[in-house]
This record gives structure tokens, C-alpha cells and sequence, in this order.
């Protein structure tokens, strides 16, 4: 049987693989916001599984506000994005270093 | 058993499609593997009866959120060939970190867990459960605020992503609607008196 136990797993797994795609592709910036999607999705399926282990559904309400939040994160961060790249034409993360000393 | 079966499949799918995200050279791939790593996550999510946002995953990620990540990957035009050089230097550092972390996850949800129920599995739930009903009761009355937050932030987001990515070209040559609204016919127009001619 499938239980609570099973979904954590799955969800650890895919956070520490978000965690070494953040490591592994530090020059991407549009990687590293994938990336940080894959979280809150890890982050989401824990609160679903417990929400179903609990039978109460104010876990599900959570998932729905990380969905929001998380919509309008990937917005903002996309037209940062493209704004930086309107400014440096470049997204490397190496090369943003206008405020170092 | 058939349960169990669909959710190691899909599990595993998920997986290799999110290592597919972290380790594919091109963005493009990455970002479609991510659409696939999405609907995997709906389809573990249907299995534990969460269906209302399992679809909205479907509707919100996949179709808005990873197509405007595929609008930005495809507008930028990003150097593949700069973005594989660095792409080893660090890659035994990060999956170093990641296997240390999963151990210690692991066994803390395995070995240490003191949640494990002894069915193993979720309770079934009571006879006619409906789960977007149970969500909707739930979000409109204990969190009504927070959803009208939620709103706002939406707005927010609208807001601040057409303020930063607006931009006013020099040079360019385009209408004022406001003036040509403005403009009365007396400014344009010079009706001249003057008597008839005589027929030649």
C-alpha cells in the first residue's frame, strides 16, 4: 500500500535533485528558476500527502496558495529576466557583478 | 496493487524526467522535460485523491506558467555552447550534496519516522468525499482572507511584470491619441468668405 511514507520519499528525492541542479547549473539563471519550480513541487506533493494522511484539506489550501505565489514569482523573475537580458545581453550569473566593490 | 503499481511507475517517471530538467544541455529540452515532470507530480497527486489541484497543476503550470518559461528561453537566445563549458566543474560538488541529503531525508523518513501508521497506507476516505467541495468549503470561509490576498498578489504580479519589461524607445515615431482626440475642427479647418464667381 501507497502511504504517506512513499509520497515523502518521492518528494525528498526530487528536492535534493532540485538542490544539485541548483549547484550543478549555477550559470543559467532560467535553469535556477526551474529549478526552484521542482522545489515547490516537492514542497507541494509533501503538503498533499499529508493532507491526505490527515484528512484535512487546510494542507491542500497551502498547495494552492505556493501555486499562486509561485505563478506570480515566475512571472516577476521572467521579466527580470528579460530585462537584464535587454541590459547585459547576457543571463550568465558569473557576469552579473555590477555591484561588487 | 494496481494503485501501487501506478504510483512507483509514475514516480519513476517523474524522476528521470526531473533529472532530465537539472542535466539537459539545452533549455528548451529542460523546460519540456519540466512540463513532463508536471504532469507526472498531477497524475501522483490524483493517486492521493488531491484531483482539484492536480488539474489546477495541469491548467496553471503547465499552461501558463511553463509556456511563458518557454517564451523567455525561446526570446533570449541563450549560448548553449557558453552554458555546457561550466557545466562539469561543480556537477560532483552538487550531486556529492544531493546524495548526502537524500541519505539523511531517507532515513529520517524510513528509519527514524514515528508517523509510520501500521496499515502502511491512507485511510480510505468516507463514502461520497468530494475533494474540490471539501477545498471550496475550506477556502471560502476559514481562509477567505488569504484567498483575497492571493488576489492581490496576482495583481501585483501584473503590475510589476508590465512596469519592468515596458520600456519607451527614443526615436520613435508613434500616434497621441490623447491629441488627436483633442483636436477641434477649428484648429484645422479655415473657412474662407468670399463672393461667387461669375460663370466664364
Amino acid at each position: 500500500m501507497i502511504g504517506l511514507q512513499h509520497y515523502l520519499t518521492v518528494s525528498a528525492m526530487l528536492f535534493v535533485l532540485a538542490i544539485a541542479g541548483i549547484v550543478v547549473n549555477r550559470r543559467n539563471l532560467i535553469l535556477l528558476l526551474m529549478c526552484i519550480e521542482l522545489m515547490l513541487l516537492a514542497v507541494n506533493t509533501n503538503f498533499i500527502a499529508f493532507s491526505r494522511f490527515l484528512g484535512d484539506e487546510t494542507g491542500q489550501v497551502f498547495v494552492f496558495f505556493i501555486l499562486t505565489v509561485a505563478a506570480a514569482e515566475a512571472a516577476i523573475g521572467l521579466a527580470i529576466l528579460v530585462v537584464l537580458f535587454r541590459n547585459r545581453r547576457s543571463i550568465a550569473v558569473q557576469e552579473l557583478n555590477t555591484l561588487k566593490g | 496493487m494496481l494503485h501501487s503499481i501506478l504510483f512507483y511507475v509514475f514516480a519513476t517517471i517523474m524522476f528521470g524526467a526531473a533529472l532530465g530538467v537539472v542535466f539537459s544541455r539545452n533549455p528548451i529540452h529542460a523546460v519540456m522535460f519540466l512540463v513532463f515532470t508536471f504532469f507526472n507530480a498531477a497524475i501522483l497527486w490524483l493517486l492521493a485523491e488531491a484531483e482539484f489541484l492536480a488539474i489546477v497543476l495541469v491548467l496553471v503550470y503547465v499552461g501558463a506558467v511553463m509556456v511563458l518559461f518557454l517564451f523567455v528561453v525561446m526570446m533570449l537566445e541563450v549560448d548553449i555552447e557558453a552554458a555546457k563549458r561550466g557545466l562539469t566543474r561543480y556537477a560532483p560538488l552538487g550531486i556529492g550534496l544531493a546524495f548526502v541529503m537524500a541519505v539523511e531525508l531517507i532515513n529520517v523518513i524510513w528509519l527514524r519516522g514515528k508517523l509510520s501508521n501500521e496499515a502502511g497506507g491512507f485511510a480510505p476516505t468516507p463514502e461520497g468525499y468530494s475533494n474540490t467541495e471539501a477545498l471550496g468549503a475550506v477556502l471560502y470561509t476559514e481562509h477567505v482572507f488569504a484567498f483575497e490576498v492571493a488576489a492581490v498578489i496576482l495583481l501585483l504580479a501584473i503590475v510589476a511584470a508590465i512596469t519592468l519589461t515596458m520600456r519607451k524607445r527614443p526615436g520613435l515615431k508613434v500616434q497621441d491619441v490623447a491629441k488627436q482626440v483633442a483636436v477641434r475642427a477649428k484648429d484645422r479647418i479655415r473657412v474662407v468668405k468670399m463672393d461667387a464667381e461669375k460663370k466664364q
